[in-house]
C-alpha cells in the first residue's frame, strides 16, 4: 500500500525566485478571480447594460419575462442581461451579491423575502425614486414596503383558491363546497380507491405554511399568536381531512407543483393551489376543472388568502444606472405591460382596474381576482420576524399531521420555538 | 495510497548509521534550498489558506457574532460570545436532531459495511461473469446523489410508490406504509437509501483488502482442518482490520455530513423527524436566516469531523508501520 520514494541526495533547487513569483501571481490570480467572479455586473460599470436576476424556471413565465425585460429595455435605452437562479439559491445569491457591493440593478424578490433585502440597506427606495403606486391594491403596496417606505412593487400577484374536477364532482351530483363543513363532507364523498377528496401542501417549508395561511386567516388567528383557539380550529381542520383519509398522508412531503400533478392525474378531486398552475393545467385537454374562493369557516366569514407572488426591486449602483432601472420598473409596471404579463404568466395584475379587466376576461381568475380585495400579504404582522415564524406554523402543521400530535401542543410548541 | 518523501535533511541519524555524515557541498548555499523548497510547498499553502482556512476561520467567527440579513450588506455583526450556541442548544429540535444524527450514522455504517462485507467476500472467489456484476454494483455510486434521490422519493411514495405495491402484492403489509409522510417511518427510510448509497464504497475498499491477504493462509488453515466460518474468523477479519478502520473511519465522516439524500427525500421532516445536525443547519442559516445559529451548528459538525479525522490519520499511519 505505502510506498516510499527516497530522493537523490545531492538534490538541486530547480526553483529559482522568478518561478517562486510566478506561482505566487497565478495563484493569487486564481483567487481574485474567484473574488470578483460573484458579482454580476457590478456598481463600476457603465449604464448602458443593466443586470437582472429571477427564480423563474418553468414555462411560461421563464420565456415570457425576458420578452418583457428586452421590450421595456428597449423602452429605456438600454440591455438588460437577464440571469435565473434556482429558487432555493436566489436568496443566498443576493446575500452573496450584497456582500460584495454588487447587488443586480433589478431582481425579482419573492415579497416576503422583501422586508429581509430592505433591512440590508442595498435597495433604492423606490418611494424616493418618485414611483407612483397608484391604482394598485393597496395590501401589494403593502407588502412591498419596510418602514414605511416602498422598496419593491409587484407587477402581479397570486393567490390560493379551490380547483375542483367538475367531471368528478357532476358524477357525485356534488356542488363545490363554501365552507370547512361542506369542504369535509365532499371529501370524504369524493374519495374512492386511489382517488383522494382533496390535495394541499404541507412541506416543512414556507410553501406549506403558505398554503395553510388562508385557513388559519380565515379562521380569524393571527401570526404573533400561533398558539389561539382560532389556530387551532383551522389545523383541526387540515389533520381531521387528513386521517379521515380524504387527503393522503403524502401531503407533508408534496410541494404545490406536487400537489397540481396529483389533481392533474385524477388522484385528487380537489386541491388547494394558485393561479400559475393554470397554463399547466389548460394545456391538458382531458381536465375539466373549476375555481372557487378558499371554503370559510362558516357562510358569514370572508376568505383571507396571503398574496404570492414576486416584487421589483432595484439594488444600490450609481446615481444614473439607478434612474435607468428605475424608468425600467415603471415601464414593467404599466397597465398594458402588466396585463400582458399576468395574463402569460397566471397572475393577477396589481392595478386594480387591469385585474377587474381580466376578472371579466377570463373567467378562470375571476375567483382569485375575488379574493385579492381582501387579501394579507405575509409581512404585515411581523415584517422582518416572518421567515422564522413560517418555519414554526410549517413544523406545527408536519407534527400534527404526520407525528400524530395533537394541533392544539402542536401549536403551543411552534409558539414556543418562534419566541426563542 | 500514501507516499512518503523522505528529505536528505530531514532524516535523522539512526543508531545504525555508522558512516560520517557527508559535508554539505556548500556552493549551492542552505538558504537557497530553503527558498526552492518553499516554492514547491507555496501554492499548496496558498490554496489551503485560500479555501480552507479563510472560510473555517470565518464560519467560526460567524458562530460568534450576531449575524442578519443586513450583516452581509453593511458588514456589521456585533459579537454576541457564546449566545448562537446556548440558543442551539436549547432549541426544541435539538437533542432529537442529536439523536437522529447518531442514529442515522449509526445505522448507516453497520449495514453499510456488514453488506459491503459479505459482498467484498462474495466477489472475492472467482466466478464466471464476476468482473461485470461487481461493476453493476458501483451503479449506486457513480449516480450523481439527485437522481438516485430523486428516484427513491418515487419508490417510497405511500400511494402510488412500486416499494409499498411490492410489501402489499406479497401481503407483507396490510396497509401502505408512509415512508416519507410518518414521522416514525421517515429516518428509518432515509437511512435505508443511505445505505444503498454506501454499500459500494464499502465493498470496493473491503475487496482490495480482500485481494491483499494471502491465499496461501486459507489453503494452510484449510490443510489444518479449519471450516470457512473459522477462516474467515481467524484470517480474514484479524487481516482486514486496518482497511476496517479506514473504511469506518471514512464512511463516519461522509455520513455525518450527509446532506443530499435527506434534503431530497424529506427536508429533514415531517416535522424535523429525519433531521439531521446538516439539514439544521441548513435549515438555521437559509430558511431562518439565523445565520449565526447555523454557522454555530456547522463548527459543531466540523468538530466532530476533525476528531474522526484525527482518528483516522492516527489509524492510517498506524497502518503503514505495519505495512512497511
Amino acid at each position: 500500500m505505502s510506498r516510499t520514494v527516497r530522493l537523490p541526495r545531492t538534490s538541486r533547487a530547480p526553483a529559482g525566485p522568478g518561478t517562486l513569483a510566478a506561482l505566487t501571481a497565478a495563484a493569487a490570480l486564481v483567487l481574485t478571480a474567484c473574488g470578483t467572479g460573484t458579482g454580476s455586473g457590478g456598481s463600476g460599470g457603465g449604464s448602458d447594460t443593466l443586470t437582472e436576476i429571477d427564480y423563474y424556471d418553468a414555462a411560461p413565465q421563464n420565456t415570457q419575462l425576458p420578452a418583457i425585460l428586452d421590450e421595456c429595455g428597449k423602452q429605456v435605452g438600454v440591455t438588460i442581461k437577464h440571469q435565473q437562479v434556482p429558487r432555493a439559491q436566489f436568496l443566498p445569491k443576493l446575500l452573496q451579491q450584497a456582500s460584495a457591493r454588487s447587488l443586480p440593478d433589478l431582481a425579482l424578490v419573492d415579497n416576503p423575502d422583501l422586508q429581509q433585502l430592505a433591512a440590508t440597506g442595498g435597495l433604492v427606495s423606490l418611494s424616493k425614486a418618485g414611483l407612483s403606486t397608484a391604482g394598485l391594491y393597496p395590501s401589494i403596496v403593502q407588502a412591498g414596503q419596510y418602514q414605511g417606505q416602498t422598496y419593491g412593487i409587484a407587477p402581479g400577484v397570486n393567490g390560493l383558491a379551490l380547483y375542483y374536477n367538475t367531471d368528478m364532482f357532476k358524477a357525485a351530483g356534488l356542488t363545490p363546497p363554501k365552507t370547512w363543513d361542506e369542504l369535509t363532507a365532499d371529501a370524504r364523498k369524493l374519495t374512492h380507491g386511489s382517488r383522494y377528496g382533496v390535495a394541499f401542501s404541507a412541506i416543512g417549508t414556507e410553501e406549506g405554511a403558505f398554503q395553510f395561511e388562508p385557513f388559519f386567516w380565515t379562521a380569524g388567528a393571527d401570526l404573533k399568536k400561533l398558539d389561539s383557539p382560532q389556530a387551532e380550529q383551522a389545523l383541526t381542520l387540515w389533520q381531521k381531512l387528513v386521517s379521515a383519509g380524504s387527503a393522503s398522508k403524502s401531503v407533508v412531503t408534496w410541494t404545490q407543483a406536487d400537489v397540481n400533478d396529483q389533481f392533474g392525474a385524477g388522484n385528487a378531486a380537489m386541491m388547494v393551489n394558485g393561479p400559475w398552475q393554470l397554463p399547466t393545467l389548460d394545456a391538458n385537454k382531458k381536465l375539466h376543472f373549476g375555481i372557487v374562493p378558499i371554503p370559510v369557516p362558516n357562510a358569514a366569514a370572508k376568505p383571507v388568502t396571503p398574496l404570492g407572488g414576486e416584487t421589483w426591486t432595484v439594488g444600490h449602483s450609481n446615481a444614473a444606472r439607478e434612474a435607468k432601472a428605475v424608468k425600467v420598473v415603471k415601464c414593467l409596471l404599466g397597465h398594458d405591460e402588466s396585463a400582458k404579463w399576468s395574463k402569460d404568466a397566471g397572475y393577477i395584475p396589481s392595478n386594480q382596474q387591469a385585474a377587474a379587466q381580466l376578472a371579466h376576461s377570463d373567467p378562470q381568475m375571476a375567483a382569485f381576482v375575488q379574493e385579492i380585495g381582501t387579501a394579507k400579504a405575509r409581512t404585515t404582522e411581523l415584517g422582518t420576524g416572518y421567515p422564522k415564524v413560517s418555519q414554526a406554523l410549517a413544523d406545527a402543521i408536519q407534527a400534527a399531521l404526520a407525528g400524530g400530535t395533537s394541533p392544539a401542543s402542536a401549536l403551543s410548541q411552534a409558539q414556543r420555538t418562534a419566541q426563542n | 495510497m500514501s507516499t512518503t518523501l523522505h528529505h536528505a535533511g530531514a532524516r535523522p541519524a539512526g543508531p545504525g548509521a555508522d558512516r560520517p555524515p557527508k559535508p554539505r557541498p556548500r556552493t549551492a548555499g542552505p538558504a537557497r534550498a530553503r527558498l526552492a523548497a518553499l516554492a514547491f510547498t507555496a501554492p499548496a499553502w496558498l490554496y489551503v489558506a485560500g479555501f480552507y482556512l479563510y472560510p473555517l476561520a470565518g464560519s467560526v467567527r460567524m458562530g460568534f457574532q450576531n449575524y442578519t440579513v443586513s450583516s452581509f450588506y453593511t458588514g456589521v455583526a456585533p459579537y454576541v460570545g457564546w449566545a448562537n450556541y446556548r440558543a442551539v442548544l436549547h432549541d426544541s429540535h435539538f437533542v432529537r436532531t442529536v439523536t437522529n444524527t447518531l442514529l442515522f450514522t449509526a445505522g448507516s455504517l453497520l449495514f453499510q459495511f456488514c453488506v459491503g462485507l459479505a459482498l467484498a467476500v462474495f466477489f472475492n472467489r472467482a466466478f464466471p461473469l464476476g468482473g461485470p456484476l461487481r461493476s453493476l454494483l458501483l451503479v449506486p455510486w457513480l449516480l450523481p446523489l439527485v437522481v438516485s434521490g430523486t428516484a427513491w422519493r418515487w419508490i417510497l411514495d405511500t400511494d402510488s410508490g412500486v416499494l409499498n405495491h411490492a410489501l402489499l402484492g406479497a401481503h407483507l403489509i396490510g396497509h401502505p406504509v408512509p415512508w416519507l409522510a410518518s414521522t416514525h417511518d421517515s429516518l428509518i427510510a432515509v437511512t435505508l437509501v443511505n445505505i444503498w448509497v454506501g454499500i459500494p464504497f464499502n465493498m470496493v475498499i473491503l475487496y482490495g483488502g480482500l485481494q491483499s491477504i494471502p491465499r496461501e493462509l486459507y489453503e494452510a488453515a484449510a490443510l489444518d482442518g479449519a471450516n470457512a466460518w473459522r477462516r474467515f474468523r481467524h484470517i480474514t477479519l484479524p487481516l482486514l482490520r486496518p482497511v476496517t478502520a479506514v473504511v469506518l473511519t471514512l464512511g463516519l465522516i461522509y455520513t455525518v455530513k450527509v446532506f443530499d439524500v435527506i434534503m431530497i427525500l424529506t427536508q429533514g421532516g415531517p416535522a424535523g423527524s429525519s433531521q439531521t445536525l446538516t439539514t439544521f443547519a441548513y435549515n438555521l442559516s437559509f430558511q431562518q436566516l439565523e445565520f449565526g445559529r447555523g454557522a454555530a451548528v456547522g463548527n459543531l459538525l466540523v468538530l466532530v469531523a476533525v476528531v474522526f479525522a484525527a482518528v483516522y490519520l492516527r489509524a492510517t499511519r498506524e497502518q503503514r508501520r505495519a505495512g512497511r
